[in-house]
């Protein structure tokens, strides 16, 4: 039923709006509109004391629904539906009308037009009201656990600290040892701490926390149900070790059939071992079998039999959570073979390989037997292409390159280091590292994506030719014992298989979508469901530590009191017009909608739990039997129908009076005014002055006082002796 | 009505998270663009009726300007290509309704996106005004 008791609140918002809408004509013409009970102008509609005036209109005027005509909605919404629920009706029969920063600030030039277009929006903004429905937020009940997809450095920080919130943790790593990239990446900027420290530091911690519960080998396979009571099915790999067999023996075995290898760069190529580790400190400290080449092996099968257990099955577990924190992190760039010679050539390598040569080496720097004195590092590999896939920058590989360099300096006497590089990027803090490093004699070439550096691989070194745009590109070419690539970040192979389990949206970057970057920077559409770390975008450690953890503290705010609300903005079926075609079900990417027999037909459901109110289906139904709450065509169209609403208004006229004393004069500014104007009565006061005798924060006296000050109620009265504060009094 | 007076109504569909953050910012920014300009928000620009599209035309808006959020949609990666298909429905629509298909349009707008904002509103009105009002289509019908 349409509602037929409607208050109207316009806002003056001080002078933002009404210094170019004529908000007290508006109000007066809205007054006479059919259904309307009261219409008001109010100088801050956000102020208590006018949402006070609200509960009383409500409550006296038994008003059905309200219409508050002032900023955009993503500011006050949350304020004008708590006014509905205190005045006793539902704060969703109440509508937000922005003539703020879409009318009087965007026209500021044209009043008399601003002031016609306020009217078609307050009048769509009443249509809309008087089609509101009253709804309810679902209550959902919410498990106080967590499941964390990722065990890398920000996956397990995370985990660490949602659990000392009180939640428990799952922690899931598809891998079967912890930490992700880090360990491989020696010593990091900017601390020098080795990755493989803070790894076991990590790891230690939440070894030592019973509610956390980490998985290695687990594949995330289905997760149903939704915020609160999430059903996550994970798949867990065997080891295929004995649970009985003694783990000093299985260490035996693993230094027998796995001898460490001469070259570090292959340690982590498990295809050729029985028993692997990703390192050899690699956590948990419990080597994996590769059950296919034991088998194939019969003799050291037979040798060592009784600490293998080739009979292990995959374990299906379900755990039940809360909400969901994606941390799986992201792969580095791969060249194609050729790309700067790599794979062409042994002397070209990429940055992480070249970081575990640094690593592996002590005293002299060695790559396949040879001493290496110069390298040349080569930047933003597979990144800012201009043309290519991976159009944005990684933000982290200048820094990472830099400090490389200058750890080859500190750890190997006489390596020269050439950078050959678009741009560099070591924002923050991270510039001293660039300072340190030319001053350490490394040697910049800077070259565009127009005119790339060749890499000549048929001599004997590595041939380097590069038009340095620092020289007026002039042509610089130079041997090198070593080239290595710098490679950038780029979006996890695997990462559609959780995008679809989780239904987290890709961008066009490949990585995964935040709601928006800065305002909801690690939600997801999916409610409950957060990301955080590099599978989000290129982040350092810091960063993507900073953003998981921000992940963590959501989910806290989100589950810790064991209930939610969610908004009933959700899509609804007319069951009679529903001839059940399935397409709302194509469409929809949260598989909300499925067919149920109703009345001796199938016709499409919608559950709420899941339903996002995106409202992708309702187009699509050639019926028109979907319709999304808040968003019907009844309220759609009659705002149209009010857009084009006309009304005789006036050009607005300038008295006698002083336009600033008439303002000052209205009736409707906020009660602190009045407290104040009594207050100053024969006095000056400062603002910490006032605040005290009056009770009000200093913030709110400052804000009214300035307003006042603006439309010549109050003046300035010279400062006080300690020159801290300004005196205010009334103006004369 | 003369060409140089005459303001075409643009009905603007934006999407709360995106583009009408993108919208709210020129306002705030105090970038000018025609008053003539009346914005509805939804979730998504996928949930577009041409049912709207076509009641917007039929009660006086020279045109309707879709702000999508293209590539940057949180709901679906296919966000652009259902707002498209919303488009092509709606155009046929108009061409049964003998109103010309350029009076519908649409851009990916970003949520700090202001300047693009008035500038697509700028141009969608130099279109709008060669076209004439939509009066002259409507009512040509009847």
């Amino acid at each position: 039923m349409k509602k037929q008791r409607i208050g109207v609140y316009i806002c003056h918002c001080g002078g933002n709006i009404s210094d170019y809408v004529d908000v007290e004509q508006l109000s007066k013409l809205i007054q006479a509109e059919e259904g309307i009970i009261i219409s008001k102008d109010v100088m801050f509609a956000c102020a208590d004391s006018n949402q006070k005036d609200m509960i009383q209109d409500i409550q006296e005027q038994k008003l059905d629904a309200i219409v508050v005509a002032s900023c955009s909605p993503k500011l006050h919404t949350h304020t004008f539906r708590n006014v509905a629920i205190r005045a006793g009706i539902n704060q969703y029969n109440y509508t937000q009308v922005n003539i703020r920063e879409q009318c009087s600030w965007a026209h500021s030039d044209t009043p008399m037009d601003a002031t016609i277009k306020a009217y078609g929006l307050i009048r769509a903004g009443m249509n809309r009201v008087s089609y509101s429905e009253a709804l309810e937020n679902v209550e959902i009940k919410t498990h106080r656990a967590v499941a964390i997809v990722g065990a890398g450095v920000a996956g397990m920080r995370a985990a660490i600290d949602s659990a000392r919130m009180g939640n428990h943790v799952y922690l899931l790593e598809k891998d079967f040892f912890v930490g992700g990239h880090v360990p491989h990446l020696g010593k990091l900027f900017p601390t020098g701490e080795d990755g493989k420290e803070v790894v076991t530091k990590l790891y230690n911690t939440i070894r030592q926390m019973p509610n956390v519960t980490l998985f290695t080998g687990a594949h995330l396979e289905k997760v149903t149900g939704s915020v609160g009571n999430f059903t996550v099915e994970v798949k867990i790999s065997p080891r295929y070790l004995s649970a009985n067999a003694d783990p000093q023996k299985i260490h035996r075995v693993f230094s027998d059939c796995c001898p460490e290898s001469s070259n570090p760069l292959l340690y982590k190529d498990k295809e050729h071992r029985i028993m692997y580790k990703s390192y050899p400190e690699a956590l948990p400290d419990i080597p994996v079998v590769d059950v296919e080449r034991l088998q194939s092996n019969v003799a050291f099968y037979e040798k060592y039999k009784d600490i293998f257990d080739v009979n292990q099955q995959l374990q299906l577990l379900k755990l039940n959570v809360g909400s969901v924190l994606v941390t799986t992190g992201f792969d580095f760039y791969q060249p194609t073979e050729g790309e700067y010679g790599y794979k062409q050539s042994d002397k070209v390598i990429t940055l992480p390989e070249f970081k575990k040569l640094v690593d592996a080496n002590s005293d002299q720097l060695i790559y396949n037997g040879k001493p290496i004195s110069s390298v040349a590092f080569i930047y933003c590999v597979g990144n800012r292409q201009a043309k290519g896939e991976n159009k944005y920058c990684s933000r982290q590989c200048c820094t990472a390159t830099i400090h490389t360099s200058i750890q080859l300096h500190e750890k190997f006497k006489g390596v020269k280091a050439y950078h050959v590089y678009r741009d560099i990027r070591t924002y923050g803090k991270q510039e001293l590292l660039y300072r340190k490093s030319s001053q350490l004699g490394d040697i910049y070439l800077k070259f565009e994506e127009k005119e790339p550096p060749i890499v000549d691989c048929s001599g004997k070194q590595p041939l380097i030719k590069v038009k340095d745009y620092l020289t007026s590109k002039k042509e610089i070419s130079f041997d090198t014992d070593l080239v290595v690539l710098v490679t950038g970040m780029v979006a996890r192979e695997d990462r559609t298989e959780i995008a679809s389990i989780l239904k987290i949206p890709i961008g066009s970057d490949k990585f995964y979508n935040e709601i928006h970057p800065k305002l909801k920077p690690v939600e997801t559409v999916i409610t409950g469901v957060y990301i955080g770390g590099a599978c989000q975008g290129p982040k350092n450690i810091s960063e993507s530590v900073q953003s998981a953890l921000s992940g963590a503290a959501k989910i806290n705010a989100l589950i810790k009191r064991g209930t939610i609300a969610l908004e009933p903005i959700v899509a609804r079926i007319n069951a009679d017009a529903c001839v059940w075609c399935g397409k709302c079900a194509e469409v929809c990417e949260y598989d909300a909608i499925k067919s149920v027999e109703f009345n001796g037909k199938q016709i499409a459901e919608v559950n709420g739990a899941t339903c996002k109110g995106c409202g992708i289906c309702a187009p699509v139904c050639q019926s028109d039997a979907i319709e999304i709450a808040q968003y019907t065509n009844n309220e759609i169209e009659s705002m149209i129908d009010g857009f084009m609403s006309k009304a005789d208004i006036k050009e607005k006229t300038v008295d006698a009076e002083s336009h600033e004393e008439k303002k000052a004069g209205m009736k409707e500014y906020p009660h602190v005014w009045n407290q104040i104007v009594t207050l100053l009565d024969g006095q000056k006061l400062t603002i910490p002055q006032i605040s005290e005798q009056l009770g009000h924060e200093s913030n709110v006296i400052t804000y009214h006082l300035m307003t006042m000050n603006k439309y010549s109620v109050v003046e300035p009265a010279g400062l006080d002796d300690d020159e801290a504060y300004f005196y205010y009094k009334l103006k004369k | 009505m003369s060409t140089e007076k005459f303001s075409p109504k643009i009905l603007v569909f934006s999407t709360d998270k995106i583009s009408d953050p993108g919208i709210d910012q020129a306002g705030l920014r105090k970038i000018h663009y025609s008053p003539s300009v009346y914005v509805i928000s939804l979730p998504c620009s996928s949930g577009i009726k041409p049912r709207w599209i076509m009641r917007a035309l039929q009660k006086g808006f020279d045109g309707v300007f879709i702000a999508a959020d293209g590539h940057e949609c949180s709901y679906s990666s296919k966000c652009a290509e259902h707002t498209n298909t919303i488009i092509v429905e709606s155009q046929k629509l108009m061409k049964e309704n003998n109103i010309n298909p350029k009076r519908i349009r649409m851009a990916a707008l970003c949520s700090v996106c202001a300047e693009p904002f008035v500038s697509h509103m700028g141009n969608f009105s130099k279109i709008l005004s060669e076209l004439g009002g939509i009066d002259t289509e409507v009512y040509s019908q009847k």
